[in-house]
C-alpha cells in the first residue's frame, strides 16, 4: 500500500499536555529522536482547570519531576504569579509548595522549550491510529493519512479521547476548554484489545474580574519569602497578585436544591465516574447537608487577562442556574460569566493493564501516561509522563526499566497505586497515600532522585553538580555539628535561658543542642556557631537531626518493605494451579501478574492469607528445585558406584 | 507434595484417657484397611460414620487395641482431604504403637500444626482462624476451648476492627487537615486526639491483660505453696492433687526439692508447686532446696503462704513474706492445722485478728474447698468477667497489641509536647498497621476512604 511516511522516530509522544511535554522532553534529552503530536499547538501545556501548580502531595511530585531532570518546576518558577508553602507548622513531611500560574505564560514558555529542544519535533495533527505488528508498536497514523514510524509510543491524550462536554441538558462532543476532541484513537486502542473506562471530571466557571466586588471578600496573599520549585532556580519573582475567599450560603444551597433535577449528574445523563475529592458544588450540598456554607476561592488566571477561576464551584448545572448560584455569593452579585462551568466525560484505560514501567503488558513499546491512565491533575500527569518517556528510551536501548518504588518517591506511590490497585474514579495524589511520608519530603527530592535521573541520562551535568555540592555540604556540616563541643559558659547558658532550654554544666555537642525542639539552626548565629550555608543545606541538616528517631524508624519500615518487593514472582507462574489461593486471588493474580510478593500484596482481593500461601508456594518450589538438584546429584553418585 | 498422607495424635498427650489418632490424605482409607478389622472394610464404611473394631498388626497378627474408627471423606472434612480418626483408650504407649504402625503402612508423621496448615492451604479456614485452631489443639480445659471457639467466630476481630475504626477517625481528622489545608471547618483539635487516644489505650490494656489470662489458661496458673518446714505444705499438695506424690512426715525439712503437679481446679488449669520449707538450713541438700524455693517464688502467678496456726508467726514466716513482697507476688495467707486449736472461741478470736486469711485443717479436710474457691476467684476476678470478654490467646496477636499500644503512647507524648501533626499521624498510622496485622487490613486505603466519606472537600 502506498502510504506517505512522514518521518521515522525512536519515540512518538501522542499529546502535548503536561504528561506529553515531560515524556517528549525526557526522551529527546536522553538522546532519542522524538516527535510530539498535538491536536492544536496553541494548547500545549494548557491548564484547562485550576490555574495553579503544586499543593499538598502535588508540590512533592513537582519537586521529584524536577530532581529527575524534568521541566515542570522550572517553567512554573518562570511563570508563577503567587507562591505559598502550605502546611507550615504541621511538620516537614507535609510542607507543600503551591503557586498560582499565569496560564498563557506557562503555555508559551513550555511550547518554546519544546521547540528549542534538540532531537525533538513538535507537530500538529490528530493521531487516529496506533500501528502494531506482532504485538509490537510500529508507528502511528494521523488524520491526514500520513504514517510515522517509531520504536516506542507514549500515549498522553488526557481527557481528549471521545471527550463530551455536559452543561445542564446540553452536551456536545468536545475536548477540554472547547478544544477539538480526539474521536478516533479510542477505537484504535480498543481494536488492540485495550480495555477502556469512562471517567468524568469538571471545572468551574470563569468570571470577569471587573464584575467582582472584592471588598466583600477576604484577601489571600502569598508568602513573603518565596521558595522555588526547581532545584535549578536561584532567582524568583515576587508575588504579583492576590487571591480572594468568599463563601456559599443558604440562598446558594436553596437554588441548588430547587434545580437539582436539572443537573445531569442526578438525572443520569452523565455516566462517567467522577472523583470524590473534587465533587461538584451540587454534590457537596447534597452529600453534606449539615454544612451551611462552603468555601469558594477566587483566583486570577494570569496577568494579562480578567478571567477569574472560582475554586469550589465546579458544576454541570445549566447556565441559567449557574449564574443564579454564583450571584448569590458575597462579592459576586453582579458577576458576569466568561466561560461557564462544565463537566467532561472521556475515555481512559484501565491502568492495571500496564506494567510498573507504564508499558502495556500486551504490546511491546506502547506506553501510557497521564489522565488517560485515570489520574487527575497536571502534576500527576507530568510525573507519569517523565517516567514513560524515560522508560520508552530505556526500552529502545535494551536497558532495564526505571521503576521507582513506594519508598523512593511519590511518583512510585502514584504509579503503583494506578497499576497495582487499579482505580474506580480519577486518582488524585494525597500525602496520606504515601506510607513513607516522612522520608518522601519535598526538601530532599534531589537527594532521593537526582542520582537516578543522572544515571539514566536525563538529569544534566549542571544539575548533577549542584546535587553533589549540596550533598557534600550537608555531610560536612553534619560532621561539624557532631564534632563541635560547646563548653559550659555564662554566655551559652544565657543563650539557652533565652529559648527556655535547659542549662548545661558540661560540654554539649552542637548536634545535641539542635536536637532540642526549642533550638533552631539560625539561633546558633547568636553564639557564633552557625555556618554561612545555603538555606537548603541548613534545612536538611536540621530535619535529619530533629527527626532522627522517626526517620530511623521509617528507614526500618522501608527495609522491611523492600524485602517483600525483592521477592520476585516468576513471570510464568500459573496461579490457578496453586492450592489454597482464594478464587478471587487466583483470578486477580493471573490477570495482573505482579512482579513481586510486595506488589501482589497490594492487589485488592489478595488477602494476607493468600500472600502466606504464595510464600509457602515459593518456599516449596525452592525446596523442590533444590531437592531435584540433589536427586540428580544422587543419581550421578549411584552411576559412579 | 501436598497430597501425601499424614498421621499424628490429635489430642494432647497425657491429658486424658482417650487418644485420638488422626490421618489425613488420599491414602488414609487404604492405610486404615491394612490395620483395622471391623464388621465392614473401611473402604465400604459410609462417610461420617463410626465403626467399632480392632487394630491388628499385619506383620505379627497381634491385636494392639480395641478402637472406634471414624471415616470422613473429602471435602467435608477438617483438612478437605480424606480423614480417618482412631479413638483408643489404651494410653500413650498404645497410641504410639498404633501410630508407628500407620507410619509403616505408608503414612508420614505430621509436623506440628500440619493438619491445620492443610486446612488453611485447602481454603477451609483463614489465617486468624488457623491460629485460633492451633490454640484449640493446645487447649487443656473447657474454658480455653470456649475462648478459642469464640475467636473462631471473630469476636477478637470485631473488637479490633472497632478500635481501628476509632483510630481511623482520629487520623482522618488529622489527614484531611494535612491534605486539604484550605479546608476550614475541621480544625484538628489535638485535645480530641488526646482524649480519644487515652480511651483507646484503655481498651488495648484490657485486651493485653486478657492475654495474660489467656496464657494463664493455656499454660496453667503457677501456684506455689510456700511456708516454713512442717506446716503441712506437702499434705496440702497431696490433698489438692488427690495424689500422694509428696512425702509427708513429721520431720521438719522432709521436702528438699521442688515437686510439681498439673491439676485442674474447677476448670482452671493449675501448675501446683510444693517447695522445701524455708528455714536457716544446716544440711547442704536442704540449703539447695531452700534456694530453689526462693526461685520458685519468682515464677509464681500466685503464692499460697502457709503457716501453722498452733505456733506463733516467727522469723522464718517473715523471711518468706518479705520474699513474696520483694517479688511483688499475689498471695493467699493460709493457717493450717486448725484441728490443733481445741477451743472454738480461741479459733474465732484468731480468725478475727486475721480476717483475710484462710483457715484449714488438711488432715480433717476442712477449709480446702474454700482455698480452691479462693484460687479460682483470684484467677477469674483478677481477669474480670472472662466468660463475656474477648480473650487474646495468641502470642502473635498479643505482640501486635503491645506494639500498637506503644505507638499510641508516643502519640500522647507527641501531643503533649506539641509535636507537629505529621509526627502524630505517623504514630497513629503505625498503631493502625499493627492492629491491621491481626485482622489483615491495610491502613492507607481506610484512611483515604474515611477522608472522602467524612469531609466535604474539593475544587
Ligand atoms: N494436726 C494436723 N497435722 C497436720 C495437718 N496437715 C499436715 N499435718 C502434719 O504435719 C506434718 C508435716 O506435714 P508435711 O505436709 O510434710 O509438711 P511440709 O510443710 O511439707 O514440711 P517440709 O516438707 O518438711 O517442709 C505431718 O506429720 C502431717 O501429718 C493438719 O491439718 N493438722
Ligand atoms: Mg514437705
Amino acid at each position: 500500500m502506498d502510504e506517505f511516511i512522514g518521518g521515522v522516530y525512536d519515540v512518538i509522544v501522542v499529546g502535548a499536555g503536561h504528561a506529553g511535554c515531560e515524556a517528549a522532553l525526557a526522551a529527546a534529552r536522553m538522546g532519542c529522536k522524538t516527535a510530539v503530536f498535538c491536536l492544536n499547538l496553541d494548547s500545549i501545556a494548557n491548564m484547562p482547570c485550576n490555574p495553579n501548580i503544586g499543593g499538598t502531595a502535588k508540590g512533592q511530585l513537582v519537586r521529584e519531576i524536577d530532581a529527575l531532570g524534568g521541566q515542570m518546576g522550572i517553567t512554573a518558577d518562570e511563570t508563577f504569579i503567587q507562591s505559598k508553602i502550605l502546611n507550615r507548622g504541621k511538620g516537614p513531611a507535609v510542607y507543600s509548595l503551591r503557586a498560582q500560574i499565569d496560564r498563557r505564560a506557562y503555555h508559551t514558555r513550555m511550547k518554546w522549550v519544546l521547540e528549542n529542544q534538540e532531537n525533538l519535533d513538535v507537530k500538529q495533527a490528530e493521531v487516529t491510529e496506533v500501528l502494531c505488528e506482532n504485538n509490537k508498536v510500529k508507528g502511528i497514523k494521523v488524520n491526514t493519512g500520513t504514517v510515522y514510524l517509531c520504536k516506542a509510543i507514549v500515549i498522553t491524550t488526557g481527557t481528549y479521547l471521545k471527550g463530551r462536554i455536559v452543561i445542564g441538558n446540553t452536551s456536545y462532543s468536545s475536548g477540554p476548554d472547547g478544544l477539538y476532541p480526539a474521536n478516533k484513537l479510542s477505537d484504535s486502542l480498543r481494536a488492540l484489545g485495550i480495555e477502556l473506562l469512562r471517567f468524568k471530571t469538571g471545572t468551574p466557571a470563569r468570571i470577569n474580574r471587573r464584575s467582582i466586588d472584592f471588598s466583600k471578600m477576604v484577601e489571600q496573599p502569598g508568602d513573603d519569602e518565596i521558595v522555588p520549585f526547581s532545584f535549578m532556580t536561584d532567582e524568583v519573582n515576587d508575588n504579583q497578585i492576590v487571591c480572594y475567599l468568599t463563601h456559599t450560603n443558604n440562598e446558594t444551597h436553596r437554588i441548588i436544591h430547587e434545580n437539582l433535577h436539572r443537573s445531569p449528574l442526578y438525572s443520569g445523563d452523565i455516566q462517567g465516574i467522577g472523583p470524590r475529592y473534587c465533587p461538584s458544588i451540587e454534590d457537596k450540598v447534597v452529600r453534606f447537608k449539615e454544612k451551611e456554607s462552603h468555601q469558594v476561592f477566587v483566583e486570577p488566571m494570569g496577568l494579562n487577562t480578567n478571567e477569574m477561576y472560582l475554586q469550589g464551584m465546579s458544576t454541570s448545572m445549566p447556565e441559567d442556574v449557574q449564574i443564579k448560584m454564583i450571584r448569590s455569593l458575597p462579592g459576586l452579585e453582579n458577576a458576569t460569566i466568561m466561560r461557564p462551568a462544565y463537566a467532561i466525560e472521556y475515555d481512559c484505560i484501565d491502568p492495571t493493564q500496564l506494567k510498573l514501567s507504564l508499558e502495556l503488558k500486551t504490546i511491546d513499546g506502547l506506553f501510557f501516561a497521564g489522565q488517560v491512565n485515570g489520574s487527575s491533575g497536571y502534576e500527576e500527569a507530568a510525573a507519569q509522563g517523565i517516567m514513560a518517556g524515560i522508560n520508552a528510551v530505556l526500552k529502545i536501548k535494551g536497558r532495564e526499566p526505571l521503576i521507582l518504588d513506594r519508598s523512593q518517591a511519590y511518583i512510585g506511590v502514584l504509579i503503583d497505586d494506578l497499576v497495582t490497585k487499579g482505580i474506580k474514579e480519577p486518582y488524585r495524589m494525597m500525602t496520606s497515600r504515601a506510607e513513607y511520608r516522612l522520608w518522601l519530603r519535598q526538601d530532599n527530592a534531589d537527594l532521593r532522585l537526582t542520582q537516578i535521573g543522572y544515571d539514566v541520562g536525563l538529569a544534566s551535568e549542571e544539575r548533577y553538580k549542584r546535587y553533589i555540592e549540596k550533598k557534600e555540604k550537608i555531610e560536612a556540616e553534619f560532621m561539624r555539628l557532631k564534632k563541635t563541643i560547646i563548653p559550659p559558659s555564662k554566655e551559652i547558658n544565657e543563650f539557652l535561658r533565652k529559648y527556655n532550654s535547659a542549662q548545661i554544666t558540661s560540654g554539649i555537642k552542637l548536634y545535641d543542642l539542635l536536637r532540642r525542639p526549642e533550638i533552631e539552626y539560625h539561633h546558633l548565629e547568636e553564639i557564633g556557631q552557625a555556618e554561612d550555608l545555603p538555606g537548603q543545606v541548613k534545612e536538611q541538616v536540621t530535619i535529619s537531626i530533629k527527626y532522627e528517631g522517626y526517620l530511623e524508624r521509617q528507614m526500618n519500615q522501608i527495609r522491611q518493605f523492600k524485602r517483600m518487593e525483592e521477592r520476585k514472582l516468576p513471570e510464568d507462574i500459573d496461579y490457578s494451579k496453586i492450592q489454597g489461593l482464594s478464587t478471587e486471588a487466583r483470578q486477580k493474580l493471573n490477570n495482573q501478574r505482579p512482579q513481586s510478593i510486595g506488589q501482589a500484596s497490594r492487589i485488592s482481593g489478595v488477602s494476607p492469607a493468600d500472600i502466606s500461601v504464595l510464600l509457602i508456594y515459593l518456599e516449596a518450589q525452592k525446596r523442590k528445585n533444590k531437592s531435584n538438584g540433589e536427586q540428580i546429584q544422587d543419581g550421578k553418585d549411584k552411576e559412579q558406584c | 507434595m501436598i497430597n501425601d498422607t499424614i498421621a499424628g495424635v490429635s489430642t494432647a498427650v497425657g491429658n486424658s484417657g482417650i487418644s485420638v489418632i488422626r490421618m489425613s490424605g488420599s491414602d488414609s482409607v487404604s492405610i486404615a484397611d491394612k490395620i483395622f478389622k471391623g464388621k465392614k472394610k473401611v473402604k465400604e464404611q459410609e462417610s461420617h460414620t463410626i465403626q467399632y473394631g480392632k487394630i491388628i498388626s499385619p506383620e505379627t497378627n497381634e491385636v494392639i487395641d480395641e478402637v472406634l474408627l471414624t471415616k470422613m471423606v473429602a471435602p467435608r472434612t477438617y483438612t478437605r482431604e480424606d480423614v480417618i480418626e482412631i479413638s483408643s483408650h489404651g494410653g500413650y504407649s498404645i497410641a504410639r504403637s498404633i501410630l508407628d504402625l500407620l507410619y509403616r503402612m505408608g503414612a508420614r508423621p505430621a509436623e506440628p500444626g500440619e493438619f491445620t496448615k492443610r486446612a488453611f492451604l485447602n481454603g477451609r479456614i483463614d489465617l486468624s482462624q488457623a491460629e485460633a485452631v492451633m490454640d484449640i489443639i493446645q487447649a487443656r480445659t473447657d474454658r480455653v476451648s470456649k475462648v478459642a471457639v469464640r475467636q473462631l467466630e471473630g469476636s477478637l476481630s470485631n473488637k479490633i476492627s472497632n478500635i481501628r475504626e476509632r483510630i481511623i477517625n482520629i487520623l482522618s481528622h488529622i489527614e484531611v487537615n494535612l491534605d486539604y489545608p484550605e479546608y476550614d471547618d475541621e480544625e484538628v483539635s489535638a485535645s480530641m486526639a488526646e482524649s480519644e487516644t487515652i480511651q483507646i489505650l484503655d481498651e488495648l490494656d484490657k485486651l493485653i491483660d486478657s492475654f495474660n489470662f489467656g496464657k494463664l489458661l493455656r499454660e496453667g496458673m503457677e501456684v506455689v505453696i510456700a511456708g516454713r518446714p512442717n506446716v503441712g505444705k506437702s499434705s496440702l499438695m497431696n490433698r489438692l492433687s488427690r495424689k500422694n506424690r509428696s512425702i509427708v512426715t513429721d520431720i521438719p525439712g522432709t521436702t528438699r526439692d521442688i515437686i510439681e503437679e498439673y491439676i485442674n481446679i474447677k476448670g482452671i488449669p493449675v501448675k501446683l508447686v510444693d517447695t522445701a520449707g524455708v528455714r536457716e538450713a544446716e544440711d547442704k541438700v536442704e540449703k539447695i532446696g531452700v534456694e530453689r524455693t526462693i526461685k520458685a517464688l519468682e515464677g509464681a502467678d500466685l503464692v499460697i503462704m502457709i503457716s501453722d496456726i498452733s505456733e506463733p508467726l516467727g522469723q522464718e514466716d517473715q523471711t518468706i513474706l518479705s520474699k513474696i513482697k520483694e517479688y511483688n507476688k499475689p498471695y493467699i495467707m493460709v493457717f493450717n492445722k486448725t484441728d490443733l486449736i481445741e477451743e472454738e472461741r480461741r479459733l474465732e478470736e484468731i480468725k478475727r485478728e486475721n480476717p483475710k486469711a484462710l483457715y484449714l485443717s488438711v488432715t480433717e479436710d476442712k477449709g480446702v474447698e474454700e482455698l480452691e474457691d479462693a484460687i479460682v476467684k483470684y484467677a477469674t476476678e483478677n481477669n474480670q468477667d472472662i466468660d463475656n470478654q474477648v480473650l487474646v490467646t495468641n502470642a502473635r496477636h498479643e505482640n501486635h497489641l503491645r506494639r500498637a499500644k506503644s505507638f499510641l503512647e508516643s502519640v500522647l507524648t507527641s501531643v503533649r509536647n506539641n509535636m507537629t501533626l505529621d509526627i502524630i499521624a505517623l504514630d497513629l498510622k503505625a498503631s493502625l498497621e499493627e492492629l491491621g496485622s491481626i485482622t489483615g487490613d491495610h491502613a492507607d486505603e481506610d484512611v483515604v476512604n474515611a477522608i472522602f466519606s467524612r469531609f466535604c472537600i474539593g475544587k
